[in-house]
């Protein structure tokens, strides 16, 4: 243990943060203050930042929760990429100096934690739920049915319901940057996740990104995808989305069949009892 | 979201395209028509009036000048658009560049239409 320990302290190495601070509510203008932080191989860009809470300056402000990737919260800029701060480790960052700066596009409410009104308010826009005239939500709470997909129908949206609303694609946005009405590469891609799904219905799906700021604005620089932490890649969405638009794909979906909970049982029931027999 | 406008964006967007994709076809024929004589001297001003008697030649100026002025246009309003956001200054823009299309073209085919002798 004793050896682990020397070993450990051998390995212990120190990072320079360079952590952006500004207070929405004071009007004392923005800097960066330094800290020195001890680091190891698994160690993360929020880890650190908890080191410095903890026991450099608890006035630091930061957002997160999960710390694996899962909720989203802790997006900020790291060394000018926008990156989650729990799935970044500072050994692979490879420099001496961290740069922690919020999220471009966001108002900043304070350090590195930014107001994101404005991105779920494009998210909501979007209507991003299925709208069904097969059901309602009182039916499939009752558990009375289920909506037939095949595994191809499926792939067509799984990876765009991966977004975990991080917000990093819409901050790494050109777009975004100069039109803040451009709903964003995280809500033009969950519009296309709506719309290949084939239990969707709503007819107005592509009139609600049809606008002068709608999907049309997108130039198709590419950087929401390469930002993304969970492997989305909206604009392959967008631009899936746009080829309908224009007709050069044509919606053939066909609606999911809607099976009674009843008859699935059934089903399951008879293998069960030929697999018994 | 969505805004009442004459023409759905979509709309405009499959215009802009297609004028933009016409454009270089008819810039190419353009230029080829310019090839087949030494480059001084489609220059000279015999050789351009003359051309302007040429239907086909005509009817190629007129297009270019209606494919680029829609695309041109359109595609000055898009960049505006994204400069700024509010209602009144889209309209603005909007108008601004469709009368600004309309001019140039007007004022082009005059052109073609007094150098024809017609």
């Amino acid at each position: 243990m004793a050896m682990s320990n020397t070993s450990d302290n051998k390995i212990e190495q120190k990072v320079t943060l360079k952590v952006y601070r500004e207070n929405r509510g004071q009007d004392s203008g923005s800097h960066y203050d330094t800290f020195e932080v001890p680091y190891k191989k698994w160690t993360t860009v929020l880890d650190a930042l908890l080191y410095i809470k903890s026991y450099m300056d608890p006035s630091v402000a930061i957002r997160y929760s999960c710390r694996m990737a899962s909720c989203g919260s802790c997006g900020m800029k790291i060394n000018g990429m926008p990156k989650l701060a729990c799935y970044t480790k500072i050994s692979e960052l490879e420099t001496s100096t961290i740069e922690c700066e919020p999220l471009s596009n966001f108002p900043i409410i304070r350090d590195l934690v930014t107001d994101f009104s404005r991105f779920f308010d494009h998210h909501k826009s979007m209507e991003p739920y299925i709208e069904s005239n097969d059901g309602n939500e009182d039916d499939t709470n009752k558990g009375t049915f289920s909506f037939y997909q095949s595994p191809e129908d499926v792939d067509k949206y799984l990876q765009f319901s991966y977004c975990i609303k991080c917000g990093l694609c819409y901050s790494a946005c050109p777009t975004v940057g100069t039109d803040v009405n451009f709903p964003g590469p995280q809500a033009l891609a969950q519009q296309y996740r709506y719309f290949a799904d084939t239990r969707d219905e709503s007819k107005k799906r592509l009139d609600i990104v049809d606008d002068r700021h709608g999907i049309w604005r997108c130039h198709f620089a590419g950087s929401c995808s390469k930002v993304c932490p969970k492997g989305v890649d909206p604009a392959l969405g967008i631009q899936l989305l746009k080829s309908y638009m224009l007709g050069i794909s044509k919606n053939d979906k066909v609606p999911a069949k809607k099976i009674e909970i009843d008859s699935i049982n059934d089903s399951n029931d008879s293998k069960g009892s030929s697999n018994t027999e | 979201m969505a805004s009442r406008t004459i023409l759905k964006e979509s709309q405009i967007m499959k215009i802009h395209y297609v004028t933009g994709i016409a454009a270089i076809f008819v810039v190419a024929l353009h230029i080829m028509m310019r090839l087949v004589v030494p480059f001084e001297h489609s220059l000279e001003y015999d050789y351009i009036i003359a051309n302007y008697k040429n239907i086909v030649y005509i009817l190629i100026l007129e297009a270019i000048l209606v494919l680029i002025s829609v695309h041109g246009f359109n595609g000055i309003r898009i960049i505006l658009l994204e400069l700024r956001q509010s209602r009144a200054w889209e309209n603005m823009v909007t108008v601004v560049t469709i009368s600004a299309m309309i001019g140039l073209i007007a004022y082009g085919t005059r052109t073609i239409i007094l150098a024809n002798g017609l």
